[in-house]
């Protein structure tokens, strides 16, 4: 039994989720803390709160209320939990862009540009061409479904475009992609205000909506529920989340199955040896990146397509949280495909948390913040915990069976009689994490 | 009278999971000796420079240092008992200086501030005593690999080491490199320091060592000294049973031509002129060509040019009728095998499986995709089989990650490919570099029977005993350009060793062409 549980323990697998579930409660941990500290420093609030407090940001998906008694209230939340899918969607999604480049050797950064123009361009498409059951057009004749179809595809293709281009400036002019990634995001905000101020897309039906666009639904275009609105009542969910679903489905077996995902990695892994067995290594990188980029615009997609959300045009100055949670999102997964279903339901949760906390007790929302901070921060050394759980306990079985070679690798991770083995670790992660930036 | 031992290590044990990489070993190291280890890839050399560097502890046996027992926890502890360790691989941090990297955890410090004019003074005067030969204010990236090696060597007397542990020092050096290397080894040794020289380098044990040690499968087989032996009786106790150091190969039997190379022109990647400036020869099915030269003449770019993994610059490349000089490397890669020089940058995907690896090139083809999709059985299978054949040994087989296989496995592994491949052509560059005698033996019997069965075999080799005794027919580079067409019956290393220097050279034009 111990023997299978060691063994259990020294699969790299269990290894990774491991460290995310760590990373994962030490920020919950923090978060606790900060609710205390807020708690007992706050006349209006005391320890009766902070109890509630750290019961809604561990449990708040299944938040209830309150009763008639004013105590706390828990169970299953339809609403909740609906919700919960439908904000997940799009974080799967940047998550998967994210996910897809990194373990091409890719950093893509640039999932909030993509976003962007993977907005744009849906919204474009959902809202130009006239449906059968539109409020806007007069004389429409396109079925919805089929601008629906159009909208989301428009969406991908944008994302592509703008993933492609810091895919073919690093392939071909060797140019770092997170730079080229960031400056792509910030044209990105800007070309969307510049699209869409003054054109008839704004809302001009409902009053002071001018900031923002019209809804999809006004063109009729909305993503069906699939029968979701009636198991999760009273909550926003739509088909997007299985959609997104088998988009993770579809990569996990792309990166995994194909020959396609064989090049991919390969170029990522080393790209000097895939250009050595003749594989295309800077179209492999531009293709990755273009992967990457249509991901993040379907994750637009199907959050703008939802029917009930609107989007605010004026993005110049800001870029969308979705894309940049990808980040998180994909490294809490450790970048595995099926993983980024659930490290996405998870991050959504914590902003449902979030609102519990809000609606129900005289903390706000930002303390969830500050707790998806930590974990983000975390989830950046998700690999450094990674590391000091296979040093600690298990040396001995993950180093492989090969002798000579496990003294080379256990001699790598010190220097040759330097006494300050501390700072070689510490240099040793800051040469990862550059590797990674 | 007693020997003078300064280090003991008795019957050390240390086992892995599966595997027990030293069973009941004991080394005993003497005042002023050069002590060699010597074993084959797997035998268990580095874990037991491990064990003592602190790195693992030992399960079972002690340590005795002058005598006393002693732990070794950690680096630091060895560090403390004088014990200092160039490794295979450098640990030098590649943006700092060399000055910088030598007092690295051992800064003398005032008040918090570095001392270092203190420090240079100290390895000044070392760097002048044992003649290593280093500047002081270059960056590590941006010098050589011997000179990072003479740095790895100052940090150990910097820190006042008595005993020095060189792990396969010589891999990385060329001929003039390893010469000084040895005598720096012998000047340390007559001033009362003790050396550990880890190597499977037969010619070097037998010019340094005073005694050697040798491994076998992780048991210890016997210490001898060097004077008392000769390399055949060391290479058969390292490999357990009789090698043959001399190649046995059966005159070659050449016919059409395979690969022609006229006039090829490649540029360099560090300076403006072409670094192949030239060079035309032809390669025949059925007989092994052998370009030699010293390091940087432009074997490497040659290659590049060849392969095209570097676009030429004038010239044609025709293999099997077919002119390839413009042609992508999945095109060529048709009708040629290549054995990378560098196995770890060029010749395998480290974070990839062996059987990954093992269809590096071949992914694609319908024995092992259909549809776009990998049959990951039909992968599994065709690896089965390479490591089979090719006796490649790893932890788990066809699943290993390339990462965690010994060097010489790895290298057996790429040659599995490549020659499995079963190409007309097949380029070999350096195949038995870093390996034991054993795998050479088997590598070379390899390369024989392949040209036996009719393929043609252009081999690029630094190892002047390897080009005489594998080669039927030896061209001479010299900066870029062909010097010299020598037949190995009839020539000798020293005639050889002119035209490497470029001392000596043919009339270009009877070079090269059959």
């Amino acid at each position: 039994m111990k023997e299978k549980l060691a063994r259990f323990y020294a699969k790299d697998g269990t290894k990774t989720v491991l460290s995310s579930v760590l990373s994962i409660i030490i920020g919950m941990v923090v978060g606790s803390i900060i609710i205390l500290l807020v708690g007992i420093s706050n006349k209006s609030l005391g320890f009766n709160s902070v109890g509630e407090g750290i019961q809604l940001v561990f449990g708040g998906l299944f938040s209830t209320g309150r009763n008639a008694a004013g105590s706390l209230t828990f169970g299953f939340n339809s609403t909740n939990f609906g919700n919960m899918l439908f904000r997940a969607t799009p974080l799967i999604l940047t998550g998967l862009s994210v996910a897809i480049a990194y373990k091409t050797g890719l950093f893509n950064i640039g999932a909030p540009g993509q976003y962007l123009m993977g907005t744009a361009a849906t919204l474009f498409v959902a809202l130009k061409i006239p449906t059968t059951s539109s409020t806007l057009y007069e004389n429409g004749g396109v079925p919805a479904s089929l601008v629906w179809l159009l909208a989301f595809l428009a969406g991908m293709l944008a994302g592509a475009l703008w993933g492609a281009i810091p895919g073919l400036v690093k392939a071909y002019l060797n140019i770092n992609e997170v730079l080229a990634c960031i400056m792509c995001n910030w044209i990105a905000a800007n070309l969307v205000t510049w699209i869409f101020e003054g054109s008839s897309l704004c809302n001009t039906i409902e009053s002071g909506k001018t900031g923002y666009i019209y809804k999809t639904s006004y063109n009729g275009v909305v993503t069906a529920k699939l029968g979701l609105d009636k198991i999760f009542s009273g909550s926003q969910v739509n088909g997007g989340i299985l959609v997104a679903i088998i988009l993770a489905i579809l990569v996990y077996i792309l990166m995994d199955k194909t020959t396609m995902g064989y090049q991919l990695k390969a170029c990522g892994s080393n790209r000097h040896s895939a250009r050595y067995a003749g594989i295309a290594d800077k179209r492999n990188i531009v293709l990755s990146m273009a992967l990457a980029g249509a991901l993040a615009g379907a994750g637009a997609s199907l959050y703008y397509l939802a029917g009930n959300t609107e989007f605010f045009w004026s993005t110049y100055q800001s870029l969308p949280d979705a894309g940049f949670n990808g980040i998180p999102v994909a490294l809490l997964a450790s970048c595995n495909p099926i993983g980024v279903i659930f490290t996405g339901c998870f991050m959504s949760m914590l902003d449902i948390c979030g609102l519990q906390l809000t609606n129900l007790t005289a903390y706000n929302e930002y303390i969830t913040d500050v707790i998806i901070a930590v974990i983000v921060y975390l989830s950046a050394f998700a690999l450094l915990i990674r590391m000091l759980l296979t040093s600690k306990k298990s040396i001995g079985h993950e180093e492989n069976a090969n002798a000579d070679n496990s003294g080379n690798a256990a001699a790598d991770k010190t220097t040759g009689g330097n006494p300050e083995k501390d700072k070689n670790t510490a240099s040793a992660v800051n040469a990862k994490g550059g590797e990674a930036l | 009278m007693q020997p003078d031992n300064v280090i003991e290590m008795l019957h050390i044990t240390k086992r892995f999971p599966g595997i027990i990489a030293n069973d009941d070993i004991t080394l005993q190291l003497r005042r002023g000796e050069v002590h060699a280890l010597l074993g084959e890839n797997g035998a268990g050399k580095s874990t037991l420079m491990s064990v003592l560097f602190g790195l693992y502890q030992p399960e079972e046996g002690k340590i005795l240092k002058n005598g006393q027992e002693v732990k070794i926890h950690n680096p630091n502890d060895a560090t403390a008992l004088g014990i200092g360790m160039v490794h295979q691989h450098f640990k030098l941090i590649d943006v700092f200086t060399v000055l910088d990297n030598i007092i690295l955890g051992a800064e003398t410090t005032k008040l918090g501030f570095l001392q270092k004019k203190e420090a240079r003074a100290k390895v000044e005067a070392l760097s002048e005593k044992y003649g290593l030969k280093v500047d002081l204010d270059a960056h590590v990236e941006d010098i050589t690999v011997g000179m990072q090696q003479r740095v790895e060597i100052l940090k150990m007397l910097y820190r006042d080491n008595e005993i020095l542990i060189f792990d396969e020092p010589t891999a990385v050096l060329t001929p003039q490199e390893i010469e000084d290397l040895l005598e720096t080894m012998r000047a340390f040794a007559a001033e009362g320091k003790s050396i550990l020289f880890i190597s499977h380098k037969l010619n070097e044990i037998m010019s340094v060592a005073d005694r050697v040690t040798v491994l076998r499968k992780g048991k210890y087989v016997g210490t001898v000294d060097t004077k008392d032996t000769d390399k055949q009786s060391l290479s058969n106790m390292m490999v357990g049973r009789p090698v043959q150091l001399e190649v046995v190969k059966d005159e070659a039997k050449p016919q059409q031509p395979v690969l022609q190379v006229r006039d090829l022109k490649v540029p360099s990647a560090v300076h403006k002129r072409d670094a192949v400036n030239g060079v035309s020869f032809d390669v025949r099915a059925g007989e092994i060509v052998c370009i030699a030269g010293i390091d940087g003449n432009g074997q490497s770019e040659l290659v590049y040019g060849l392969t095209g993994l570097e676009k030429s610059s004038g010239g044609t490349v025709t293999l099997c009728g077919e002119d390839i000089s413009h042609a992508t490397i999945r095109q060529r890669g048709k009708n040629m095998s290549h054995i990378p020089e560098d196995r770890h940058k060029h010749g395998l995907i480290l974070d990839f499986t062996l059987e990954q690896n093992m269809v590096l090139q071949r992914f694609q083809e319908p024995q092992f995709a259909h549809n776009g999709f990998i049959d990951t059985a039909a992968v599994r299978e065709y690896s089965d089989r390479l490591i089979e054949d090719y006796d490649v040994r790893s932890g788990q087989g066809s699943v290993t990650v390339a990462r965690s296989m010994s060097g010489g496995n790895q290298q057996k592994a790429i040659i599995a490919r490549e020659l499995d491949r079963d190409k007309p052509l097949i380029l070999a560059v350096q195949p038995t570099r870093g390996l034991d005698v054993g795998a050479i033996e088997h590598i070379h019997n390899q390369l024989i029977a392949e040209r036996d069965k009719g393929h043609a075999i252009l081999l690029i080799s630094l190892e002047l005993d390897e080009v005489m005794s594998l080669s039927d027919r030896i061209l001479v580079i010299y900066e870029g350009e062909i010097v010299g067409e020598l037949d190995p019956k009839k020539t000798d290393v020293q005639e050889l060793g002119l035209y490497m220097a470029g001392a000596k050279r043919q009339s270009g034009k009877e070079a090269g062409k059959a």
